[in-house]
């Protein structure tokens, strides 16, 4: 992942006051443009008449598999089932070693030492949920400790929750203390801030809880947690990229977009692409700058994969089941 | 003619207590009283300017009694009258239907009150006897009645809203065209001219009205009447003269959104509809205009523009 | 070298089922027209598609006498429901060919097959759909009691969404009652012609309607046809103008959909990104072949750069190229003609001083082409702020004051459509209230219906399309 956002708050200096106190940053986040519901869908679902084939889709099928953080978020996850997980991730398709790893592992904090150790010089990071994942209702402290014990674990990517009840009720500085101080805990690991778009609702909110991620120095936006519908849905991905577009006109600092949750085919994940493509532009098209959040995903796209190199079309039987 | 108190002016010395039957010049009274005459000039932007011209042209009633000297229009008066239009069509378009109710009807009322003069002149000008001319002038009454009401139903009736196939709320209203260039029926001098100019203004266009030729008397007398009503200035502009020599000023007239051919004869509307398509207006030539049938909202329509609005529902 | 490089995914030729000729179609047949013979071409790369025979001022006389008698024969005994039930079925029967016709379109026209499989024939199937449902409804449209047809209605139609406009002009014709004698444009006449196979197939009676290909000398010949009732036409301000002189002395009825010159008005406090999206689909959508693009974009002056950067932008990922390419955005120029005319425009752009902008676009060698083009630096007295271009040419100018933008907008002879972009509620309203434009657009751009009427103010002509309004154009008063 990038080093761009090192800094808490960084951004060019013109952004440097706008959380100096809840009502600079109010009033920076009620300035951001609009959204209209109906237009932002519109793009999107014209983006998705894009038509992906043959050497283009065979691009865009290993550069989604090698964006996939894959993912286990289960009470009633095992050690096993995270190896064989980090086994799928390091090397997704047995059969065929030029298939790409995956980009992380993302697992609840008390499996991160088991990814660690399973994945070991393989490459692929470790990511763990933190904050009081999903709902985020606990204090800080505590919060901050979930965060500390991912990262001496060996986590390398933290993904937090924001506290959508502070910034349903407009309590925007609190939020945006709590990224920076859940950033501080992270030390060298990256950021992913989960925003739960399906309970901000409202295509502005995203737009606004993008930025105060963002200038609180979260290293990627994300959609969702998955345990909440709707999770990352075609026009919340359209706002969400054209934030960190915009953030990094203005800044400089290119910041990444993770989307998670409902993400399950690889028609879904390429047109994301081309979304990412055409919306943000060329330097998001990585892992280090997108994401998907998935588990089942990884298996579309592998059997996807298949029919384009065998030319038939491919079976559940032939990719593993998690 | 001159000798005779019968003139144009004979209502108002029929109005006159103690006067009625002074023209029968009973020869021992003292000398009848000289009534006052009327000088009938246009009426342009609210105001009552001769023609730029100077020109005037005898007007004739249907016995062949000379009634007075009407203003002879020019080109440039029909010009000026295109400008005052113009001027007046942004006021009076964005006036509330409902003020622009009140105002027609509050010309009802100015010509209630002067009932017994439009009698004499319109029995004057079309040679209707008094029980033809007082229906003619209580229809007209009853015509401007019926536009006051219209102003504020016709959007209701002509517009809506449209059930588009997508999230969308798509309405469609009625708005005036603009300045309407109206010639006015040569025939019914009265109830012709408010039939034909009320409906137009009613949705909130302005007018140019060419008056009959031959019997333009009424019609500035119910200027006259206009311009004590709250009737904005050059809401209606009304000019006398050849109908012939103007018509084809007002069908060229590049400022003229639309065209109303009541008054002109079917052979000679050709070239008017010719000229008037080099600006694209909108030209009304009614087959015939049946003033004792329903007006029906042929009229209201055929000078309204429908503008579609179309806005996203989304949250 | 870009990252994601798409790669072609042309929509199959072949399911066009291009024929080698084409002839006309006059009661219920279709023939040889007595008029020339031409080969219509694909605009994209210049090569014949198929060789059209043209009607002939005889070929006229033919299709108005059999519109005739059908009008007053056996359409007139159709009754409304069963007239209503063979709209019905044209409209399936075109949605069923959809992909055929959109192939077809395409080709003959030049647009993106996104544009014509997704825009123009759903929204033809859709208007057919609509009207069939009116024919049996005519009481309550609130044109009278008892709505009479007007006879036997001549319709001649545009190049730039060709069976679009056929659709427009025939639905509502034949709900009310009416045959019809079509000329569809000289440069594609091909999807009007198989909208003939799809008529002939769904058993309308001979006469109907009739379609005949052909040149300005054939629409001509209908406008002035002593036996047609009613014009219908859509096409550029000046003809409009030669046909209402035409049958000014006629006493027929008319409706004109001429041409625009939209200012698409954009605030400060306007969602910036759905502006962006709305700009480009105002003025690039069908090559800003439209005669309802969004050709003038009035921009707040204080966000002036942010705007016009931003477009910029968003006009580098617009992919140029072989229209019959899904990936495709803006397809070619219909025609040589009208290609030298959006030259010519453009080149009086930069005499007048304005500045051209277009993103780095290879134009393919054969074919009329022209890239998407900006101009900032216009003002109000341009000849490119003022002439319709109906190009993908954009002219930018600014404004400071609601006020202002209501000004400049309306400053114009045409009335057609405008748009506006702004947050604030009351804001669009009174603009929408103050624009001299007969569609008006706020937050979105270019979106057409069948229930929604179309249609001009001023020079941009008279009558409406589309809804209820649509109906009393083809009615007797």
């Amino acid at each position: 992942m990038s080093n761009t956002a090192t800094t808490t708050g960084s951004g060019a200096a013109d952004l440097a006051d706008v959380s100096r106190d809840d009502s600079s940053l109010r009033r920076f986040l009620h300035g951001l443009p609009g959204v209209d519901q109906v237009g932002a869908e519109a793009r999107a679902a014209s983006l998705a008449t894009r038509s992906i084939k043959t050497t283009a889709k065979v691009w865009a099928i290993d550069t989604a598999i090698s964006m996939v953080d894959l993912t286990t978020l289960e009470g009633n996850d095992t050690q096993g089932k995270v190896r064989a997980l980090c086994m799928k991730a390091a090397r997704p398709d047995p059969s065929d070693a030029s298939a790409p790893s995956v980009a992380a592992v993302c697992v609840y904090p008390d499996l991160v030492g088991t990814a660690v150790a399973a994945l070991a010089g393989t490459g692929v990071q470790v990511a763990s949920v933190a904050t009081a994942f999903p709902s985020g209702r606990a204090s800080l402290a505590t919060k901050l400790v979930d965060v500390a014990e991912a990262v001496n674990a060996g986590a390398t990517e933290i993904d937090m929750v924001i506290d959508r009840g502070a910034f349903l009720s407009g309590r925007y500085l609190q939020v945006f203390d709590e990224i920076v101080a859940v950033k501080r805990a992270c030390g060298t690991a990256h950021l992913k801030v989960i925003l739960e778009t399906g309970e901000l609702v409202t295509l502005d909110s995203v737009r606004r809880a993008s930025w105060l991620a963002l200038l609180a120095g979260g290293d990627f936006i994300k959609t969702s947690t998955g345990k909440i519908s709707p999770a990352a849905t075609p026009p919340v991905a359209l706002v969400m990229l054209q934030a960190v577009r915009d953030f990094a006109a203005r800044t400089g600092s290119v910041r990444g977009v993770k989307l998670a949750g409902g993400i399950r085919t690889t028609k879904e994940a390429v047109r994301y692409l081309v979304m990412v493509n055409e919306v943000a532009g060329d330097r998001w098209l990585s892992a280090d700058k997108f994401r998907f959040g998935a588990s089942t995903l990884l298996n579309d796209l592998l059997q996807q994969r298949h029919k384009l190199a065998t030319g038939a079309y491919d079976g559940p039987d032939y990719v593993s089941i998690d | 003619m001159p000798g005779k108190a019968k003139t144009s002016a004979s209502s108002a010395t029929a109005k006159v207590p103690g006067r009625r039957g002074a023209a029968t010049g009973a020869v021992a009274q003292p000398a009848a009283r000289l009534a006052v005459r009327k000088t009938y000039k246009l009426y342009i932007g609210g105001a009552f300017p001769r023609s730029e011209s100077g020109r005037t042209y005898p007007v004739t009633a249907a016995d062949g009694r000379l009634l007075a000297h009407a203003a002879q229009a020019s080109r440039k008066d029909l010009r000026d009258a295109v400008t005052a239009a113009r001027k007046a069509f942004g006021g009076w378009s964005g006036a509330t239907a409902y003020n622009r109710g009140q105002v027609l009807y509050r010309i009802a009322e100015m010509l209630e009150g002067r009932r017994e003069q439009f009698i004499a002149e319109v029995g004057d000008s079309e040679g209707s006897s008094s029980a033809e001319a007082s229906a003619q002038v209580d229809a007209t009454i009853d015509r401007w009645v019926w536009c006051a009401g219209w102003t504020d139903k016709y959007a209701q009736i002509a517009g809506g809203t449209n059930p588009v196939a997508g999230p969308y709320f798509n309405f469609s209203i009625p708005e005036p065209s603009g300045v309407v260039g109206i010639v006015a029926p040569q025939d019914s001098s009265l109830l012709g001219f408010t039939s034909v100019v009320a409906p137009a203004i009613a949705t909130g266009n302005t007018c140019v009205v060419i008056a009959s030729s031959s019997r333009p008397l009424p019609a500035v007398s119910l200027a006259e009447a206009l311009a004590t009503s709250d009737l904005p200035g050059g809401v209606i502009n009304l000019l006398t003269g050849s109908v012939s020599e103007l018509s084809p000023w007002l069908a060229s007239h590049r400022d003229v959104n639309c065209l109303d051919l009541t008054g002109v004869a079917r052979a000679e509307r050709g070239d008017l509809a010719v000229a008037a398509a080099d600006s694209v207006k909108r030209v009304y030539a009614p087959d015939a205009l049946d003033l004792a049938a329903d007006p029906g909202t042929g009229r209201l329509a055929a000078f309204v523009e429908t503008k579609t609005v179309w806005h996203p529902l989304g949250v | 070298m870009t990252t994601f490089p798409y790669a072609p995914a042309p929509e199959s030729r072949d399911i066009a089922r291009l024929k080698p000729s084409y002839g006309i179609f006059v009661n219920g047949e279709f023939r040889d027209g007595r008029g020339q013979s031409v080969k219509t071409i694909n605009p994209a790369t210049e090569e014949p598609l198929a060789e059209v025979s043209e009607a002939a001022a005889a070929d006229v006389d033919d299709a108005v006498a059999a519109a005739r008698a059908a009008q007053e024969g056996s359409w007139s005994r159709v009754t409304p429901a069963e007239r209503a039930k063979y709209l019905f079925r044209i409209a399936r029967a075109v949605a069923e060919r959809g992909r055929e016709l959109a192939v077809l379109e395409t080709l003959d026209n030049g647009k993106p097959i996104r544009e014509s499989r997704d825009v123009d024939i759903p929204t033809a199937a859709a208007h057919f759909f609509y009207y069939a449902g009116w024919a049996d409804k005519l009481g309550y449209a609130g044109f009278g009691p008892s709505p009479r047809p007007i006879g036997v209605a001549g319709q001649v139609i545009p190049w730039n969404f060709p069976l679009l406009m056929a659709a427009w002009k025939i639905a509502p014709a034949l709900a009310t009652g009416n045959t019809v004698v079509l000329k569809p444009a000289e440069t594609t006449p091909l999807t009007a012609l198989t909208l003939a196979e799809i008529i002939a197939e769904c058993d309308l009676p001979p006469g109907v309607v009739n379609i005949l290909p052909g040149g300005p000398e054939v629409g001509q010949a209908i406008v002035d046809h002593p036996g047609v009732d009613k014009i219908a036409f859509t096409g550029s301000t000046a003809v409009g103008k030669q046909i209402q002189k035409s049958v000014a002395l006629s006493g027929k009825r008319l409706s004109l959909e001429l041409g625009g010159k939209a200012a698409n008005i954009v605030f400060d406090d306007a969602p910036i990104d759905q502006a962006v999206e709305g700009i480009v689909n105002g003025i690039f959508f069908n090559q800003g072949h439209v005669c309802c693009a969004g050709s003038r974009l009035l921009v707040q002056e204080s966000i002036h750069d942010e705007v016009v950067a931003a477009l910029q932008q968003r006009l580098q990922t617009l992919r140029l190229g072989d229209p019959l390419d899904k990936n495709t955005d803006i397809g070619a120029i219909n025609s040589a003609a009208q290609l030298a005319r959006v030259r010519a425009l453009a080149d009086a752009g930069d005499a007048e001083g304005a500045v051209r902008w277009s993103p780095e676009c290879a134009l393919p060698e054969r074919g009329f082409w022209f890239p998407p083009t900006i101009f900032t630096g216009v003002s109000q007295a341009n000849r490119i702020a003022r002439e319709e271009i109906f190009g993908p040419v954009l002219s930018v100018l600014t404004f400071r004051t609601p006020q202002e933008a209501v000004d400049k907008a309306n400053n114009t002879p045409y009335g057609l459509s405008a748009g506006i972009w702004t947050e604030k509620g009351s804001r669009i309203l009174w603009m929408a209230n103050k624009l001299r434009a007969g569609v008006v657009w706020a937050n979105t751009f270019n979106r057409f219906d069948p229930t929604s009427p179309f249609g001009g103010y001023q020079e941009s002509g008279f009558g409406r399309e589309g809804g209820r309004h649509g109906l009393e154009a083809y009615l007797a008063r």
